[in-house]
């Protein structure tokens, strides 16, 4: 596995050419989005500029490529994630809108009054409400695995006793924004199966960054962002097995999700075009397609590796210093962890410490992190400050987080 | 960097007119979900002048700044004209501008001071400024 050029790599992603109040942009965020390479940038004017043209319906040449384009899009994904074909990958807008497909299509037909739906305590609002809603319409019970005593990783007890309960569906994220926890949704997987469970993984924060086999882990659903993973913003996935796909009733209705249409009924499309009515985001489609050809020429492991690397040496570094408290997984265990690292200083409010992040240049995330019910209710927080990593970043980054912590002590006064 | 000047910093390290006081006659709870500023101010309002002023809350060192230096300048000032009150005037207050996020911060005890004011003459509080 080859260690990245972060050099290089820098110089393929033109917003680091920017300056931020006169220093150079820092960019710790990635969990909330990534930034774009040129090629995806230039992907989306070329559309525009050389091929636009509807997709799926147009027999002359343009319309040819944009489809042609739109489809390898979906190959290039499906790859990315080893699913068996681009026909299991449905575009959505996000991670959310898959979610939310989910729910609306086949949790719609299969969960009932009194059935149980299975989430986490680590779980994003995106990965929440829809399943509160859903339990709403349905009279469902919404049940949560809860966290360890260091509220750090998923309580084994705990997803024990709740899959005893016999869900129908266990919607579980394969790693935290909030705390860069990794679960292992394989082994929990086979679990849920046995009890007759179907398994919805939220993938938004694992697959930009690490590999991931959908074949290997056996999940049902695998919901993701193309935004999170040099893509533009937009276009989100959503994998499927194909025979629940088959089975489950559409989404939205309206063009493309159709094969005929009569007065009082129609007949749907073939999966996945049935679960994408409508226009699509061609461009962002495309973009997505180039976004993980880079992503594969860099590689997922190296990505994995890098990423460790720097997880590593921000919580030694940050472990290092008084008033810092971290949340998540010790160094120890950085096999578990991803590229996330929330922490508190004591006596500062986390929005005061990004906003003098920001004046260093640094973007930083500070707030509940979409996860409110594990920011706010579990770790008693008002808010955290989040430090998040991606290929493009390096140990240099990490000091200036690190000095920018010291200078945020030293306006509040803070030893 | 000047939004965290000593002035801010030391109204949030030491507030002034923090607590519940018991002659208040009126009162406004503010939440900002964005931080999690949790701010209620405490008036006592006689004869169209605000008597007293005073807070209550936990929140970023923007607000707590700002709810402390506010309750401050409250004291003495005809209601009317804290009802007229804008950005404008807590920028003005700061002596910076914290920006289109923060200054939700900024605002907040302004905003809960105004309800307040709406509350106590029973007017709807739902009709303070949408700037804030
Ligand atoms: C774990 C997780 N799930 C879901 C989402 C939602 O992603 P999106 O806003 O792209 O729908 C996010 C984004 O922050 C996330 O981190």
């Amino acid at each position: 596995m080859a260690a990245i050029d972060v050099e290089k790599v820098k110089n393929d992603f033109p917003i680091f050419d920017i300056k931020v109040g006169g220093k150079p942009l820092v960019y710790l965020d990635s969990a909330a989005t990534s930034q774009k390479p040129r090629k995806v940038i230039n992907a989306i004017s070329k559309y525009y500029k050389r091929y636009n043209a509807n997709i799926h319906r147009g027999v002359y040449k343009i319309a040819e490529q944009a489809t042609e384009e739109y489809i390898k899009s979906k190959k290039k994904v499906a790859k990315l994630v080893n699913a068996d074909s681009g026909e299991n990958l449905v575009y959505t807008r996000n991670t959310t809108e898959s979610i939310n497909m989910v729910s609306y299509t086949w949790a719609e037909q299969n969960v009932g009054s009194g059935d149980h739906i299975l989430v986490t305590d680590m779980e994003h609002h995106s990965n929440i409400v829809p399943w509160q809603m859903l339990a709403k319409r349905k009279g469902a019970i919404l049940d949560y695995i809860s966290l360890n005593n260091e509220h750090s990783e998923l309580d084994e007890e705990s997803i024990e006793t709740q899959l005893a309960k016999n869900p129908k569906l266990l919607a579980i994220t394969h790693c935290s924004n909030v705390l860069g926890t990794i679960v292992d949704v394989k082994s929990i997987t086979r679990k849920a199966h046995q009890t007759g469970a179907k398994v919805l993984v939220d993938g938004a924060q694992s697959v930009p960054h690490m590999p991931v086999d959908i074949a290997d882990i056996g999940c049902d659903f695998l919901a993701f962002s193309g935004h999170k993973m040099l893509g533009p913003t937009g276009i989100g996935v959503l994998y499927a097995k194909h025979d629940i796909l088959e089975e489950s009733q559409p989404f939205l209705g309206g063009g493309d999700m159709i094969k005929t249409v009569e007065r009082q009924d129609f007949t749907p499309n073939d999966v996945p075009w049935k679960f994408e009515a409508g226009t699509p985001n061609i461009e962002g489609g495309i973009a997505l397609g180039v976004a993980v050809d880079y992503l594969r020429k860099i590689g997922m492991g190296s990505i994995r590796e890098h990423e460790k690397m720097l997880t590593r040496y921000a919580l030694e570094k940050l472990s290092g210093i008084d008033k810092v408290n971290l949340f998540g997984l010790p160094v120890e265990r950085i096999e578990s962890r991803g590229g996330v690292v929330p922490f508190a200083i004591n006596g500062i409010h986390p929005h005061d410490v990004a906003t003098i992040f920001d004046s260093e240049g640094i973007a930083i995330r500070a707030g509940h992190h979409c996860a409110m019910p594990l920011v706010v209710e579990i770790l008693k927080e008002p808010a955290l400050s989040r430090i998040s990593f991606y290929l493009y970043n390096n140990e240099r980054d990490v000091d200036a987080a690190v000095a920018a912590i010291n200078k945020a002590k030293s306006i509040f006064k803070i030893q | 960097m000047d939004l965290y000047a000593e002035e801010i910093v030391s109204h949030y390290e030491h507030p002034h007119n923090k607590g519940k006081p018991r002659d208040a006659n009126t009162n406004y709870h503010e939440y900002n979900p964005l931080c999690g500023d949790d701010i209620t101010i405490y008036l006592k309002i006689e004869g169209g002048i605000v008597k007293s002023a005073s807070f209550d809350g936990t929140g970023c060192a923007i607000s707590v700044g700002s709810a402390s230096m506010l309750t401050d300048l409250l004291k003495g000032k005809k209601v009317g004209d804290v009802e007229k009150m804008g950005p404008k005037d807590i920028i003005g207050m700061l002596g910076i501008d914290p920006g289109p996020t923060r200054l939700k911060c900024a605002t907040l005890s302004l905003k809960a001071t105004q309800k307040a004011i709406f509350v106590y003459e029973k007017k709807d509080a739902s009709s303070v400024s949408k700037d804030l």
